[in-house]
C-alpha cells in the first residue's frame, strides 16, 4: 500500500490570491449587507410579521445541515471503516466547520438584536430546541476540531475512531435538531411533522456530499492532483442514493400530510396553485435538485464524465437551496389554520384573507447576507487547505486503500 | 375611550435616598467632600430603582388568573374601537411607515397587537367579527421555543416578552398559532415610557400589564367597547368564580380557537 501523503494546496500565488480575494470582496458585501439591515431594520428586507424568516434562514439553514453531511465523508472512513474515504477524512472536517461557521454567521447576523449574541450564549430556555441547538452547533465545532487533530496528529490516532464515533452521533443529533427546529412547530400546518428531522438529515447528506465533492474536484483541479474514478465513481454513487433517500422523504412527507382532510388545502396550493413555491418545488426541488442529476448520475456515458458530474453535484445544490425555500419561506406563507371551515373576508393582519397567501418577495441585502455567510465558508476552507495539511498528493487509483475494510492479519492492499 | 395619555409610572423622585448626608463635622473636610460626591454620583441611581419598585414591591401571585371572554355576537362590523384603543393605549400608533417603504408591505411589518377578523362559514354563510390577540395560553408555544427565555409567562397568565432579553430571532413568531406577534422591524423614534419599544425585538398584547400592576379592573380594548356601545369583550379574573368572566363563561357556551392544540387559551369566544 502506498503511504497516503497530505500537502498543502499550492496553486500559483496570484491565482491563490485572486481567489481568496473574490471571496473576501463577497463576504465584505455580505458585511455591508448586514450593517445596512442592522441599521435601518428589518423593514429594508423581505420579512414581514407574516413571513418572519426569510432568504438569510434558506442560506443559514442549507449551510449548517450541509456542514452535518460534509462530515459524512470521515465517519465513512473512520467509523464504518472504509479505508478508501480516509484520505478525504481531514477535507471532509474542514469543509464541515467551514460550512458551520457561515450558516452561524448569517444565523446571528439576522437576529433583530444580533449584539445581544452574549445573551443567548448566557440565558437558556431548555424547552426550547433553538437552545438546544446553540450547544449542538458550538460542540460539535469543538468535536470537529478534535476529529481533526486525530487525523492528523500522531498522538491523536488512537482517539480517532472515538472521536468519529462522537462525532457522527453529534452530526444526527444536530440535523435533527435542525428539522426538529421545524417539525416540531404545531402553529403551522406545513411544519408540524415529526418526518422534518430525519428528513433534514438525508437532505444534509446529499447537499454536504454534493459541495463536497465539488470542492475536492475543484482544489485537484487547481492543483493538478490526480483523482480517481474508483473513489469518484464511488462518491458519484453515493449521491445518488442520497438524492433518492430525500426523494423518499419527500415523498412520504407529502402523503403523510394528504392523509389528513385538514391538509388538503396546504399540498393542494403547494403542489399545484402556489405560484413561486409550486415553481420552486417542482422545478427547483424534484427537477433540478433531483431528477436531473440522478439522470446524469445514472447515465451510461455522462456519468464517466467529470464536467457532468460536477454539474450534478451543482444542481443538487440549487435544488437544494430551492427545497430549503420551499420549506421554510413556503411554509409560512400559507395562511395559518385559525379557523377550519371558514373564509377569512376581512383581517387587519393578513390572516390569509380569501385564502391568500402571505407575501414574500427576498431583497438584495438578504441574498448578499446569505451568499457572504457562503464566501465565509469557502473562504475559511481555502485558507485550512493552503495552510494545512488537509489534502492528500493524491487520489488516484493505485495510491488509494481498498474500497472495503480488509481483515485485522491482511493490511489493505492497493495498487492493485 | 380608552385611557390614552395617563402616565401612571413616572419617576418621581422621592426624598430621603436624594438627599446627601452631611459630612461628620469632627471628620476632616476631604471626607466629607468625597461623601457628598459619592452620594451625588449614586443617588440618582439607588432613587431611579427605589421609586420604580416601591409600588410593585409584592411579586405577582397566581391566586388569580387574567383572561378575555369575546362574544362574538355583539362585536360589531366595520366597528374597530378596540383596536384604536390598544393603539394608543400601547404606543402602537407612535410607529410611522419608514420613508422609501412601501404601504402594503409595511402594513404587514409594523406592529399590531389586536386585529378584527371577518369570517364566514362555508357551510352556511354565516358571518362573524371578532377580536384576535395573544390568546395568553396556559401553555403557550411561544415560551417553550423561545432560546432565552424572554418570552416568559406571568404567575397571573399574562403572556408576554421581556425586551431586554429577547434577541430577536422570531422563533416565538414562527410558533404562536394565532399569529398574535409583532417583530419591530424599525427604528423607533416616538413611544410611551410604561410600552418601551425598540428596533428589533418581540411584542405581543400584554392585556394592558401596566394596568394588572396598579391594579385597574380592566384593559383599553375593554373599556374602548363599552364606550362604544357593544360590551362584546369582558375581562377578569378566571379563577375567581365570582367574577362576571367567570359568571359570563357559565352561562353561555364558548370554545377556544385552534382547541385542538390544548393551550387552554386565557381568551375565550363565543358564538364561532
Amino acid at each position: 500500500m502506498k503511504r497516503i501523503i497530505y500537502r498543502e494546496w499550492r496553486i500559483p500565488p496570484a491565482r491563490y490570491w485572486s481567489l481568496l480575494g473574490i471571496l473576501a470582496s463577497v463576504v465584505g458585501i455580505g458585511a455591508l449587507a448586514f450593517a445596512y439591515m442592522e441599521h435601518q431594520g428589518h423593514w429594508v428586507t423581505g420579512m414581514s410579521n407574516s413571513v418572519v424568516w426569510g432568504t438569510p434562514h434558506v442560506f443559514a439553514v442549507f449551510l449548517i445541515i450541509s456542514a452535518s453531511g460534509a462530515l459524512n465523508i470521515a465517519s465513512i472512513g473512520t467509523v464504518f471503516r472504509k479505508p478508501l474515504y480516509k484520505p478525504l477524512g481531514r477535507l471532509s472536517g474542514l469543509l464541515s466547520a467551514a460550512l458551520l461557521m457561515g450558516g452561524l454567521l448569517v444565523l446571528v447576523l439576522d437576529l433583530g438584536r444580533p449584539e445581544r449574541l452574549v445573551v443567548a450564549m448566557t440565558t437558556y430556555n431548555f424547552r426550547s430546541i433553538f437552545a438546544w441547538n446553540i450547544f449542538l452547533y458550538t460542540g460539535f465545532m469543538a468535536i470537529v476540531i478534535a476529529y481533526l487533530w486525530s487525523m492528523a496528529d500522531r498522538h491523536g490516532e488512537p482517539y480517532n475512531r472515538p472521536i468519529g464515533i462522537v462525532a457522527t452521533f453529534w452530526r444526527l443529533a444536530l440535523t435533527t435538531g435542525t428539522g426538529a427546529i421545524f417539525g416540531f412547530l404545531v402553529s403551522r400546518q406545513a411544519y408540524d411533522a415529526a418526518i422534518l428531522a430525519p428528513m433534514f438529515v438525508v437532505m444534509s447528506f446529499a447537499y454536504g456530499l454534493a459541495i463536497f465533492m465539488l470542492v475536492l474536484m475543484f482544489s485537484f483541479g487547481e492543483e493538478g492532483r490526480p483523482i480517481g474514478d474508483r473513489i469518484l465513481c464511488r462518491l458519484k454513487n453515493l449521491l445518488g442514493i442520497f438524492i433518492l433517500g430525500v426523494f423518499y422523504f419527500t415523498l412520504v412527507y407529502h402523503l403523510t400530510k394528504l392523509y389528513g382532510a385538514k391538509n388538503h388545502d396546504l399540498v393542494g396550493w403547494l403542489l399545484l396553485d402556489g405560484g413561486i413555491y409550486t415553481f420552486m418545488f417542482w422545478v427547483g426541488w424534484i427537477l433540478v435538485g433531483g431528477l436531473m442529476p440522478l439522470g446524469i448520475i445514472y447515465h451510461p456515458v455522462l456519468s464517466k464524465d467529470r464536467s457532468w458530474i460536477a454539474a450534478a453535484c451543482a444542481l443538487v445544490i440549487v435544488g437544494g437551496l430551492a427545497s430549503m425555500y420551499v420549506i421554510i419561506i413556503g411554509s409560512q406563507a400559507f395562511p395559518m389554520q385559525m379557523f377550519p371551515g371558514h373564509t377569512v373576508l376581512e383581517s387587519g393582519f393578513f390572516d390569509g384573507v380569501q385564502g391568500a397567501a402571505a407575501a414574500y418577495r427576498p431583497t438584495i441585502p438578504e441574498v448578499l447576507l446569505g451568499l457572504g455567510g457562503v464566501a465565509v465558508a469557502l473562504l475559511v476552507t481555502s485558507v485550512g487547505v493552503r495552510v494545512l495539511q488537509f489534502l492528500p498528493e493524491s487520489l488516484a487509483d493505485d495510491v488509494l486503500p481498498a474500497d472495503e475494510e480488509v481483515s485485522a492479519q491482511q493490511p489493505a492492499g492497493a495498487g492493485a | 375611550m380608552g385611557k390614552t395619555t395617563e402616565m401612571k409610572d413616572h419617576h418621581e423622585p422621592t426624598d430621603q435616598a436624594a438627599d446627601s448626608r452631611p459630612a461628620d463635622s469632627s471628620r476632616r473636610a476631604f471626607m466629607g467632600v468625597a461623601a457628598g460626591v459619592t452620594a451625588a454620583v449614586v443617588a440618582p441611581g439607588v432613587v431611579l430603582h427605589s421609586v420604580t419598585a416601591a409600588p410593585r414591591s409584592e411579586a405577582v401571585a397566581g391566586d388569580v388568573r387574567w383572561g378575555l371572554l369575546i362574544d362574538t355576537a355583539k362585536c360589531a362590523d366595520g366597528c374597530s374601537a378596540c383596536v384604536d384603543a390598544c393603539g394608543r393605549e400601547n404606543g402602537l400608533d407612535l410607529q410611522s411607515k419608514p420613508e422609501g417603504a412601501a404601504q402594503a408591505h409595511w402594513d404587514d411589518q409594523k406592529a399590531v397587537w389586536i386585529r378584527k377578523v371577518k369570517l364566514r362559514d362555508n357551510q352556511t354563510g354565516r358571518v362573524t367579527n371578532l377580536p384576535m390577540m395573544c390568546q395568553h395560553c396556559e401553555h403557550p408555544p411561544c415560551v417553550d421555543v423561545c432560546p432565552t427565555g424572554a418570552s416568559f409567562k406571568r404567575a397571573d397568565g399574562i403572556v408576554m416578552v421581556d425586551r431586554h432579553t429577547c434577541i430577536g430571532c422570531r422563533y416565538c413568531m414562527m410558533a404562536c398559532p394565532y399569529k398574535a406577534r409583532s417583530f419591530i422591524h424599525e427604528v423607533m423614534e416616538d413611544q410611551l415610557t410604561r410600552v418601551p419599544r425598540g428596533k428589533g425585538c418581540v411584542e405581543s398584547c400584554n392585556l394592558c400589564v401596566h394596568r394588572r400592576d396598579f391594579g385597574e379592573a380592566s384593559t383599553a380594548c375593554v373599556d374602548a367597547c363599552r364606550e362604544a356601545g357593544h360590551e362584546a369583550i369582558v375581562f377578569g379574573d378566571l379563577k375567581d368564580p365570582e367574577s362576571t368572566i367567570r359568571l359570563r363563561l357559565a352561562e353561555m357556551a364558548s370554545r377556544q380557537i385552534r382547541e385542538d392544540l390544548s393551550l387552554n387559551t386565557g381568551v375565550r369566544y363565543s358564538g364561532i
